[in-house]
């Protein structure tokens, strides 16, 4: 089945289960409440944006020099680069690590990187035991289901359901209560810490002039992660990339107000390097894969090239009523909601992924959340229009073409709008049938009743009797 | 001042009182109205759907007849995008660029025109009842009005005006988006109008009658009480 065929049929289930689309709604709705009270402690919102925004680009738009400098400091203090092109060169040098290094189990904190590139099943078919840290990444885990959203991985999972699933894979007793499922996951993950020879994290931004990874998390687990085992391997899209260490004191509190409402994120952690002498922690080697896997071919377009930006706050995801309809899933990919839908057809080819791009009714509310002021609802314009300019749908060319010949003919739209109203009369006869040509409308919602007289009569007459 | 107005095939089709509205609120401020009997449709539904040149072909017309006006109103804000924004994506780097440039500089939406253009508040119009006003996306995120239209509300003798909530997000439409994924679309639909119906007005109004009728569609069919949708013009004509 295609993918389009396949998302019609997921957004039909989902959007029938109004019980779920309620409960996600009730939860962005409390982040929209949070987010709205730390948005007005910045002294200007909007400059602030302007502000991230101006980093971003400037990192992004020289990518080279940034990410060689931050190469350069980073290897310095005895760490290790790898530019990986492609998911298949990520995956390849992460086998062979844990492989030459003898690890057997990994553990990892929430990485989307990681998703994208499918790295744990590569991990597990070859063998090794690999754990999601982050509660909501690890309940997910344990359901062998994706993330429903890039920042809250389970945030459509009721209570009950997470305690039924911790029952049957944890066997632990049965509880509605959060502290309780959460102790039940900490003890689960905390043998994994210890146990663990690889940790793999991704990474929030890339400092090009301190040559560091920082990482924003909310549980410390990331910090066990990459304390603990004796390899850290961090997996980071080169987009991640800023400048200067001052840009974080901007780029952090906006990626917390804007993800999740908090002021700031509870532990934001910046990794240099392995462990230097003297050091009474840390790994004692430290990997950084710089993953390019399409990111270059978004940066060779110019219209989009501020897809780049994305500091995958999710708050596109958490204002969009498409999102919030059909959830997270339905979308099919790794990254969902707007900005998903942008950057997809980029990296996994805009045939298969054009449909995300028309599945929206271009409100422009993912446009004016964004905190790094990425022009995401017009993209998604401009994707329609990239497809077309590809490859044109049968139906859809007649459509246009007769749509062309008519407008274009001032007289011919007057006799169609003139013979609407008879027209109605044999729409009433098939409403409702398979024979109903705007049937997709008239199966919910009612059609509206062509004007006895249109307006251009109604002018035309007046003019008449005036003169 | 010789206003001409921009009435979208819609509404000059299934709306037409929206536009007689215009007419005469706008002739009872004491302007001159004018409507080119030569316009169709602005392009929007194939510039949405990705047929640029189809667009581009339709709305080179549609410019060529709006060149002679010295200000436009649309009574759309969704149609009224198209010739202040989308008109100057559509035209980049095309010979007709300055051109489009010029008509998205004297065109206006009908209540921001009213509020920022003509200055004027009060309209003199008199409605009893209590009503919600809904903002049609593209008049609220690519024109940026807001406020225009509540403020020409608030000056109606007899209305009240309930916020409901979430008043800026979609209801659905979305132009050909309503009939590609209407699973989508109802579900948007459905939670508006639910937040129209828990204020408990008697009437629902926006200054878009494409978003109207998405509501009023779904409205009529779904709704345990009877809820009116009427354009913003439509409430400040009565008198």
């Amino acid at each position: 089945m295609s993918t389009a065929a396949q998302f019609q049929i997921d957004a039909d289930r989902t959007t029938a289960d109004e019980p779920r689309r309620a409960a996600v709604r009730k939860a962005l709705g409390n982040y929209q409440i949070a987010r709205g009270r730390t948005e007005s402690a910045f002294a200007s919102w909007p400059h602030a944006r302007d502000a991230a925004a101006a980093i971003k680009y400037e990192g992004v738009n020289h990518l080279d020099r940034y990410l060689r400098e931050f190469e350069e400091k980073f290897t310095a203090r005895g760490g290790r680069v790898f530019w990986a092109s492609n998911g298949a060169q990520a995956r390849d040098y992460i086998l062979r690590l844990a492989r030459e290094r003898g690890v057997k189990s990994i553990v990892k904190s929430k990485a989307m990187t990681s998703e994208e590139i499918h790295l744990n099943d590569a991990l597990e078919k070859d063998g090794y035991q690999v754990v999601e840290s982050d509660l909501g990444e690890f309940i997910q885990q344990l359901k062998h289901e994706a993330p429903y959203h890039f920042v809250f991985p389970c945030m459509h999972l009721k209570r009950e359901e997470i305690s039924a699933l911790f029952q049957q894979e944890l066997g632990s007793a049965k509880t509605d209560s959060p502290e309780e499922l959460t102790m039940i996951a900490r003890r689960a993950l905390r043998r994994h810490y210890l146990d663990a020879g690889m940790g793999i994290t991704g990474g929030n931004f890339i400092v090009a002039e301190t040559g560091m990874i920082s990482i924003t998390e909310n549980e410390g687990n990331a910090r066990l992660a990459t304390a603990l085992p004796r390899i850290h391997v961090a997996l980071v899209g080169i987009e991640k990339i800023v400048p200067r260490l001052a840009d974080l004191a901007l780029l952090l509190p906006m990626l917390a107000t804007a993800g999740t409402g908090q002021q700031l994120t509870c532990y934001n952690s910046m990794y240099g390097g392995p462990r230097q002498p003297g050091d009474i922690d840390g790994p004692e080697e430290f990997h950084v894969v710089l993953l390019d896997n399409h990111r270059t071919r978004l940066l060779a377009d110019a219209e989009q090239r501020d897809a780049l930006h994305c500091i995958r706050c999710g708050a596109c995801l958490n204002v969009c009523p498409i999102f919030k309809n059909i959830g997270g899933h339905a979308y099919g990919t790794t990254y969902q909601g707007p900005i998903g839908s942008v950057i997809t057809p980029h990296f996994r080819g805009l045939q298969d992924w054009k449909h995300l791009s028309g599945a929206s009714s271009l409100c422009g509310a993912c446009t004016e959340a964004c905190p790094v002021k990425i022009d995401i609802h017009h993209h998604l314009l401009q994707n329609r229009r990239n497809a077309v300019a590809e490859k044109k749908v049968w139906w859809e060319r007649w459509l246009w073409a007769g749509f062309r010949q008519l407008m274009k003919r001032p007289w011919a739209y007057q006799i169609a709008v003139r013979l609407a109203p008879i027209g109605q009369v044999f729409h009433h006869l098939v409403l409702g049938t398979s024979l109903d040509p705007v049937r997709p409308w008239t199966k919910t919602r009612d059609f509206p009743e062509a004007a006895p007289q249109s307006f251009h009569d109604w002018w035309r007459d007046r003019k008449v009797v005036r003169k | 001042m010789r206003v001409t107005l921009f009435i979208p095939c819609f509404i000059d089709s299934f709306y037409p009182k929206v536009a007689r509205s215009i007419v005469q609120i706008l002739e009872r401020l004491g302007h001159e109205v004018d409507y080119p009997a030569g316009q169709t449709c602005c392009g929007q539904p194939p510039f949405n759907s990705g047929y640029w040149d189809e667009a581009r072909e339709v709305a080179v017309r549609q410019m060529a007849i709006f060149r002679d006006a010295e200000v436009v109103v649309s009574a759309s804000g969704s149609c009224g995008a198209m010739f202040k924004k989308f008109y100057l994506e559509l035209f980049h780097g095309h010979p007709q660029e300055a051109e489009a440039r010029a008509l998205a500089a004297k065109t206006s939406e009908f209540s921001e025109f009213l509020v920022e253009k003509l200055g004027v508040r009060d309209v003199g119009a008199r409605f009893e009842g209590k009503v919600t006003f809904h903002d049609g996306c593209h008049g609220l995120r690519e024109l940026g009005t807001r406020e225009a239209p509540r403020e020409l509300l608030r000056a109606v003798k007899g209305l009240e005006l309930v916020e409901m909530g979430e008043a800026e997000s979609c209801c659905g439409f979305g132009g050909m988006f309503a009939v590609k994924y209407p699973q989508i679309s109802t579900a948007m639909a459905e939670v508006k109008c639910n937040s129209i119906i828990e204020t408990g007005v008697e009437y629902v109004v926006s200054n878009d009658s494409s978003c109207l009728m998405q509501i009023q569609g779904y409205l009529s069919r779904h709704s345990p009480r009877v809820v009116k949708s009427l354009h913003l013009a439509e409430v400040l004509a009565a008198q």
